[in-house]
């Protein structure tokens, strides 16, 4: 039996490149659609890694000028080390250095289980001052079965050969043992590199990242 | 010779308003429950030694009406015409004749120098506004004008075209700082209007926006 095949051009309305084809808003007819500005490109998977790295042109991920800002959700990181730090860094060679230049500033809110001690207060350990240092996104992380760090990093423009290369953080982790504390980091910077940025490597202060997910996305501007 | 299109109903799926047409979970045949995702994109402006950038309703395609409940700017490398200067916006609700919504905020921010020589998490009161229709900076200090300084972030506008409620904003910014330092600034707040807010107007306080872009997405 022979089978009909509709081409793009079978369909009852005016055809525009890379979009859908969608039902219009009464339903009535049809209508290109766009796919939405937020496009997922990669998400690792933690598995008692050293490190997760997302290095453009790479596994499939993308982190060049195809979009002019990325960002990273970390859910669930589990440290395999007691009170280690979540940390990333930054790469101008694809990878073979994570050493970027980079001044920070870091400060959290915190209240721990207890109930006995809060705190809204800038953290001079955990910021970077023109340093090539890993930095750190959230402190102290509690190892026990149910604890981990979530949240997000936004970098702008990573293949910018005129600018430096800012960055904005927010987390909420568990952190501590004894008492543990809710801890919401809020920390910002910027790689001072006028280099294309090609790579992010995340990893623990110290040990492996024993699980977790960390899901890069591209934001489109056009 | 005439030809026969596809019309809506030509297809094995119940059409659905604004939803796109793809295969179902098995791959077995049509469904009208795949949408283009929550974050649309709207409008992007690029200065090119601008002295503002204003998005307003209905004009150069932009949509801020009742379409969406959320709308979200992302800033990306903007750079100032000259040094020390601060950027900022506004509200209107007349269709962008007048940038000059009475607005009550805050503001605080954490800086830390590049040469490690200071560093803080402070309320910053220059930078509030109590119910004053000035523009609301975005930042915590001056901006740098150096080649590779620029300042970049977000803000987010909820309901401007409530009729009811004030317009609330929240915004987050990372700055190149003129002293050499990085900056987090954060402010929010409202427009103190039941007026729609159909426009917004960016701008430095002194001279052109060098560069940069503004892009504009509303949120479902």
């Amino acid at each position: 039996m022979a089978l009909t095949k509709f081409n793009y051009n079978s369909f009852d309305l005016t055809t525009a490149a890379s979009k859908g084809l969608a039902f219009n808003s009464s339903a009535n007819g049809f209508e290109t659609s766009s796919a939405g500005s937020m496009t997922l490109i990669k998400t690792l998977t933690a598995s008692s890694s050293s490190t997760l790295s997302f290095v453009d042109g790479s596994s499939s991920v993308v982190l060049d000028n195809t979009y002019p800002v990325y960002v990273f959700k970390f859910i669930n990181i589990h440290g395999a080390t007691k009170h280690a730090h979540f940390t990333f860094n930054m790469s101008t060679d694809s990878g073979s250095n994570y050493n970027v230049t980079k001044t920070t500033t870091y400060f959290h809110a915190a209240n721990n289980e207890g109930d006995s001690a809060t705190e809204v207060a800038y953290q001079t350990p955990s910021d970077l001052a023109q340093s090539t240092d890993f930095h750190r996104l959230t402190n102290f992380l509690n190892i026990q079965n149910d604890g981990s760090c979530s949240g997000t990093l936004t970098l702008f423009n990573p293949s910018s050969t005129t600018f430096v290369k800012h960055f904005i953080s927010t987390s909420n982790s568990m952190s501590y043992t004894s008492d543990p504390y809710s801890l919401n980091p809020f920390t910002a910077g910027y790689g001072n590199t006028t280099s294309t940025v090609d790579a992010i490597q995340f990893k623990m202060s110290s040990g492996n990242i024993d699980a977790g997910t960390i899901k890069l996305y591209g934001i489109k501007d056009s | 010779m005439a030809l026969n299109k596809l019309k809506f109903n030509s297809l094995n799926v119940t059409p659905t308003a604004g939803k796109t047409v793809g295969f179902n979970s098995d791959a077995d045949g049509l469904e009208a429950t795949f949408s283009g995702g929550a974050m649309t994109f709207i409008k992007k402006l690029t200065a090119s030694s601008s002295s503002t950038l204003s998005f307003v309703d209905g004009s150069s395609s932009v949509v801020l009406d009742n379409t969406y409940k959320e709308y979200l700017f992302i800033f990306k490398d903007i750079h100032p015409g000259t040094n020390s200067v601060f950027f900022e916006f506004n509200l209107s609700i007349d269709s962008g004749s007048n940038y000059n919504v009475t607005k009550t905020s805050t503001a605080f921010r954490a800086y830390h120098a590049e040469n490690d020589s200071g560093s803080a998490l402070s309320y910053i009161t220059d930078y509030d506004l109590a119910q004053s229709t000035s523009g609301q900076v975005l930042q915590s200090t001056n901006l740098g004008a150096g080649n590779d300084e620029c300042f970049t972030g977000f803000i987010h506008l909820f309901n401007p075209s409530s009729t009811t409620f004030v317009k609330h904003y929240m915004a987050e910014t990372s700055i190149s700082a003129d002293n050499d330092g990085a900056n987090h600034f954060f402010t929010a707040g409202y427009g103190n209007t039941t007026s729609a807010v159909d426009a917004i107007q960016f701008k430095m306080n002194s001279g052109n926006i060098e560069s940069g872009t503004i892009t504009l997405y509303g949120i479902n």
